[in-house]
């Protein structure tokens, strides 16, 4: 394992940031138990991507510039999800582009360079699969399109949670097809959308998992949602949630509840 | 539905006997937008059963197909460069490919749109003193909507591909670029079969059943006669080779066979964008289509020809050479990619978006997400359902990874999405959101304000959960509930932790 010298910036994202607070607290605490020093810059918003996939790219552009004002400096920029990632590396340099602005391409291209997901940062960079993590539950993984078609986080996440001890993981069935979230889809074309997600929630029921797993919390809002919606009993959780925790935990809260995070996404 | 039509022209009522089964009316105009097709469609449950296991299945055969060719990678890369090369110097391909065709005895003829190269085709079998067209399926005659076109001047045009028969009899359109009849079932084609095939030629046998090669059968037969009374053959062109003047049609019926070299005129309607520069280019694309389209190793038939041979088969041909909103796609840097598909359907196959609602719900005649791309680029953006396709689809990126010429069907609908914006200015609920929201992520603190406003939400509303409301919230909430913001956001906890930690307190045991 290789701990960088630098300070890793925390990238939260506006959605875990507002609604999703455990999903940061989770990657704080694990980065900070493997060694690393982690700060969270003030200033930091959102990747911009529901402008950007709507078709507003004027109204995403404050979004990229605040991206490379607020973390140009620091060695890493990490973030639990695999889409809001994807979409610095993938869309910021396309709306700096468009907007023919060389110099911020130019911060824009170097910022991009440095952007990654947790599970790459933890993999790649820290060079650890094995996190220390103790969750004694039966999960099946969401791979998410974006972590899996444009941020290419590849087998990452299935190398971690391999390691967990007490953890069983069940194949998702169909896990490489889309949940039906997409962003504003979600609510420019509800009936679809919850289609795509019916079938989705019945692979994630067809595995008899107590916990659906996944890199990114909008899909989870979304499955989450109809899971909640029909009492399935199923809960969602992040990744970075699950990789937090360690036997010391169950420890302590012995007789207590053991998950805090649960409930509708 | 009855196979005549009342025309009233001035005072005088003249009845003119329709040739073909009317299929229902494309009015863009007022055509709903996405959304809202997708709607009906999703409670069509044969259709949905149907889409699943039709996609599933073609899905799956062509991972296993795409598996054996260990440069694959290298044939989709070969693919798009050829096809970049092609659109980068269409002028100059268009030219030679004209003169390769003259020089091979077929006649050349140029179509601005769609009502120029319906005119075309009317003329020459007008000429040839012919009232009626035998077809071989073929999408640029679909996006021209040659047969209703012919229809209004008095030719018939039968369709021959089985599942076309299939559209064409039960006064329907095509819902998939290659398997236009994906929405029926054996049950529904044999009873479109027994209600309109006597109508319009051979009747089908006595006792048919819904069994496959029975209902093939019958198709057969009602197309025999057809096929040898023909005088005339309408095509399309799978690629048209500028160097040596030869066009390529690729089947899976023979059918196409029968048209190519039965009647003594064929006339081909090809997009210009079909054209490729050399024979040998033609090996990649015979690679990447038959396993990206039905996923076989190679599709059951071939036809190529070059002009006319004298003695052997038709003794005319005729090449339409149409653009139909083409050059305007080409213009654009980001879109002019859509030009590069050779109608595979890959895409098709495995969108989700597609599998849930099917073909009709775009409104289009290329449906999928390779019709979310092109079909606003060849039409434009002014009607609402154009508007709406570039948002029919959850950019999941499915499409992307399977397209055997890389078209990269997410980027594109993204700019398209950006385009209808741009288009479309007049103000509106989105717009204005939009608006407020690019604002507010400009700066941290500001999105720290509106984050105040949701820890306030979470902490009044009662309940873990927020759940069904009516109104537009129901969007989300008709069928999902939402988890109800937290009273706490990661930005406030961790600035309490900041302040704690300087304050000399350990600060750790909330982490």
């Amino acid at each position: 394992m290789s701990v960088p010298t630098g300070t890793v910036a925390l990238f939260a994202t506006c959605i875990n940031d507002m609604l999703f607070p455990d999903t940061p607290k989770a990657v704080l605490r694990l980065l900070e138990r493997l060694g690393c020093t982690v700060d969270f810059p003030l200033q930091q918003t959102c990747c911009g991507q529901m402008f950007t996939n709507t078709g507003y790219f004027t109204e995403a552009m404050p979004s990229v510039r605040n991206f490379v004002d607020t973390f140009g400096a620091y060695e890493w920029v990490v973030g639990p999800s695999g889409s809001c990632i994807g979409s610095v590396r993938d869309q910021h340099p396309m709306l700096a582009k468009r907007l023919g602005d060389p110099g911020l391409q130019r911060e824009v291209d170097a910022i991009v360079a440095k952007t990654l997901d947790l599970s790459e940062f933890l993999v790649d960079v820290l060079g650890v699969t094995d996190v220390g993590a103790y969750f004694p539950h039966t999960v099946t993984y969401h791979s998410t399109c974006h972590s899996l078609r444009v941020t290419k986080v590849g087998d990452r996440p299935y190398q971690l949670l391999k390691a967990v001890a007490g953890l069983t993981l069940i194949d998702l069935p169909n896990a490489d097809q889309c949940c039906g979230f997409g962003g504003t889809f979600s609510v420019k074309n509800p009936d679809t959308s919850v289609a795509m997600g019916t079938d989705k929630m019945r692979a994630v029921l067809d595995t008899g998992a107590e916990y659906l797993v996944a890199g990114d919390n909008s899909c989870l809002l979304h499955i989450g949602g109809l899971l909640s919606r029909n009492k399935s009993g199923v809960t969602p959780i992040h990744l970075a949630e699950i990789l937090a925790r360690t036997e010391d935990d169950y420890l302590v809260q012995a007789d207590g509840a053991t998950t805090k995070s649960g409930g509708a996404r | 539905m009855s196979p005549e039509r009342t025309e009233t022209v001035q005072d005088t009522t003249v009845v003119h006997e329709r040739r073909t089964p009317a299929p229902p009316p494309v009015t863009l105009i007022g055509m709903p937008k996405f959304p809202k097709n997708a709607k009906k469609e999703l409670a069509n449950s044969q259709l949905r059963t149907n889409l699943r296991h039709a996609t599933t299945t073609i899905r799956n055969k062509r991972v296993k197909v795409v598996q054996e060719l260990p440069h694959w990678e290298d044939l989709r890369l070969a693919g798009e460069a050829i096809k970049n090369r092609t659109l980068r110097h269409l002028d100059t391909y268009l030219l030679q490919l004209e003169a390769s065709l003259t020089a091979n005895g077929a006649i050349v003829h140029w179509a601005n749109d769609a009502a120029e190269a319906n005119q075309i085709v009317i003329d020459i079998t007008r000429s040839k003193g012919a009232d009626e067209v035998v077809k071989v399926k073929s999408m640029a005659t679909q996006e021209i909507d040659l047969n209703e076109a012919l229809e209004e001047a008095g030719i018939a045009a039968w369709e021959t591909d089985l599942a076309e028969l299939i559209v064409q009899l039960g006064h329907d359109r095509p819902s998939h670029i290659l398997v236009p009849a994906i929405h029926r079932n054996r049950s529904e084609v044999r009873e479109i079969f027994l209600e309109e095939m006597g109508r319009y030629g051979t009747p089908p046998p006595e006792g048919l059943t819904d069994d496959p090669a029975m209902l093939a059968g019958a198709a057969r037969v009602h197309l025999r006669n057809k096929f040898l009374r023909a005088k005339v053959a309408v095509s399309g062109a799978n690629f048209a080779i500028a160097d040596s003047g030869t066009l390529v049609v690729v089947e899976s019926e023979g059918n196409g066979r029968m048209c190519l070299t039965l009647p003594d005129t064929l006339i081909s309607i090809v997009g210009i964008e079909k054209t490729l520069p050399t024979f040998a280019d033609l090996e990649v694309f015979m690679q990447l289509l038959p396993r990206s389209s039905t996923a076989e190793r190679m599709n059951p038939y071939t036809s190529m020809w070059s002009g006319v041979r004298e003695g052997d088969g038709p003794q005319e041909v005729h090449v339409v050479l149409v653009d139909n909103g083409r050059t305007k796609v080409l213009a654009d840097q980001v879109g002019r990619q859509a030009l590069r598909c050779i109608r595979c359907s890959a895409c098709l196959n495995i969108c989700p978006v597609y599998e849930r609602v099917g073909g009709h719900a775009y409104g289009s005649v290329y449906p999928g997400p390779i019709g979310a791309i092109l079909t606003p680029q060849l039409r434009g953006t002014a009607s609402e359902i154009d508007q709406s396709l570039p948002y029919a689809s959850s950019l999941c990126g499915a499409c992307f990874e399977v397209c055997p010429v890389r078209i990269n069907i997410p980027e594109v609908l993204v700019h398209l999405r950006n385009r209808v914006v741009e288009e479309h200015h007049g103000p509106s609920a989105w717009g204005m959101g939009m608006k407020v929201g690019g604002w507010v992520m400009g700066k941290g603190n500001r999105f720290g304000m509106l984050e105040k406003g949701a820890e306030l939400f979470g902490a009044v509303w009662p309940g873990d959960k927020v759940g069904p409301i009516p109104g537009p919230a129901s969007a989300w909430l008709g069928a999902r509930d939402l988890k109800k913001p937290p009273t706490e956001t990661f930005r406030d906890w961790w600035v309490k932790r900041e302040k704690a930690k300087r304050s000399g307190d350990s600060g750790q045991k909330d982490a």
